[in-house]
């Protein structure tokens, strides 16, 4: 019998997003649940959790990294800091 | 970037990346030894857990061997990045494969035992462990960084103990001292063989895995510790410890001892791995109910849809 693995997301604190704190293994959702709230969340870590079954994530590859983000690569005109601006002028 | 040149610009490596197969099974090998030893240091401490001497201690000790089951659970998942199983580790250990840190071989025959766990033991694992939260391997730095954050209240309530003890009667003080005498060595242990005699140490440098020598962080213990001892009251067992150039100089422990509990004759080894084989034994039937109505709801789910 194997447990199916669960990736747990926790929200620190109201105003921020949910963020990955690890994994655990457990038979259903409310088990995956009521383990992260034991295993992650001890010292008040969090007001919120996720957890997804890991089977369910669709990942990019690491293979491919490169030209997976090339696109990105040479459009820095994207960045404010890519334009010149005239001494003098404020708030831009 | 290769692996290679991440390491050598002192990046991390992430689950899916490339991996020599020998980074990826020295990880494996560590990384579960790190976690039996803490499922398996949940033993000597859960050993007191009934007797505690206050409702207040009681309380403080049972949510320290909690944290000691959830950084085994942090350990296991990291390893798991690996691509092996939990439940295989776990099989590895309960059949005598895979090791647990010796220092959970020795018995807690005092409450002042606990005391010293806590100070001496967790003490020597935070000084391993704070290099590790820059492991090149990043679940494993990642976990290391919770796991830390959680120590450093162990250690102060083990020193509270003793503290507490050797501020009591004679035979208070006497307890605790005893259990310094006791802890002292298998500490220094720890640590490791001497820099000379250890095995993987040189390639776990050259990966990233392991950031100081055995010896290095041995004296970085002792040279936190023993001033630590000065304000208990309490006398380090060694005669041979002087002041010198700004560090402790100590005498070496006899590692003729470490040897032969990693092999099996600790005073407690087959009581704990015996022990650690009947819990996980009589906990299958809750595994099993709890898989069961796991099945139940899903199928239910099945035919409602």
């Amino acid at each position: 019998m194997i447990e199916p693995l669960w990736e747990v997301f926790v929200r620190s604190r109201r105003g921020l997003s949910h963020t990955h704190v690890g994994s655990l293994h457990a038979p259903d959702a409310t088990m995956a649940l009521r383990n992260a709230r034991d295993v992650y969340t001890r010292r008040q870590e969090g007001v919120s959790i996720w957890v997804v079954r890991a089977s369910d994530i669709t990942a990019s590859s690491p293979d491919e990294k490169d030209e997976f983000f090339d696109p990105a690569g040479d459009k820095v005109y994207r960045h404010p800091t890519f334009y010149e601006v005239p001494e003098g002028v404020e708030h831009l | 970037m290769d692996f290679q040149a991440t390491i050598d610009a002192d990046g991390r490596i992430e689950p899916r990346d490339a991996m020599p197969d020998g980074y990826r099974k020295t990880l494996i090998r560590q990384i579960a030894q790190h976690a039996h030893s803490e499922i398996i240091g949940m033993q000597p401490e859960g050993n007191w857990i009934s007797r505690a001497p206050s409702l207040r201690r009681k309380a403080i000790l049972m949510a320290k061997v909690q944290d000691e089951a959830g950084h085994g659970l942090y350990l296991y998942a990291a390893a798991e990045t690996l691509g092996v199983d939990r439940a295989d580790l776990l099989d590895l250990l309960h059949s005598g494969k895979q090791k647990y840190s010796s220092i959970f071989n020795y018995p807690t025959l005092t409450w002042a035992d606990i005391g010293a766990i806590g100070w001496l033991v967790d003490g020597a694992a935070i000084v391993n462990q704070v290099p590790l939260c820059r492991c090149s391997y990043g679940p494993y730095a990642r976990a290391m960084v919770r796991v830390c954050k959680e120590e450093s209240f162990h250690q102060r309530q083990g020193f509270e103990i003793l503290y507490t003890l050797s501020k009591g009667t004679e035979a208070q003080k006497a307890m605790a001292q005893d259990a310094l005498n006791r802890w002292w060595w298998p500490s220094l242990m720890m640590f490791g063989p001497p820099d000379a005699a250890s095995t993987h140490s040189e390639q776990s440098m050259a990966w990233g895995i392991k950031r100081h020598s055995n010896d290095e962080l041995r004296q970085r213990f002792v040279d936190m510790t023993v001033p630590q001892a000065d304000v208990l009251g309490l006398r380090v067992p060694d005669d041979g410890l002087v002041y010198e150039d700004g560090h402790y100089r100590f005498t070496e422990p006899d590692f003729t001892e470490l040897y032969d509990v990693v092999k099996g004759n600790g005073p407690c080894n087959q009581q704990r791995l015996s022990h650690r084989v009947k819990a996980h034994q009589d906990g299958a039937w809750v595994r099993e109910a709890a898989a069961a109505y796991a099945e139940k709801q899903a199928a239910r789910k099945e035919s409602a849809a």
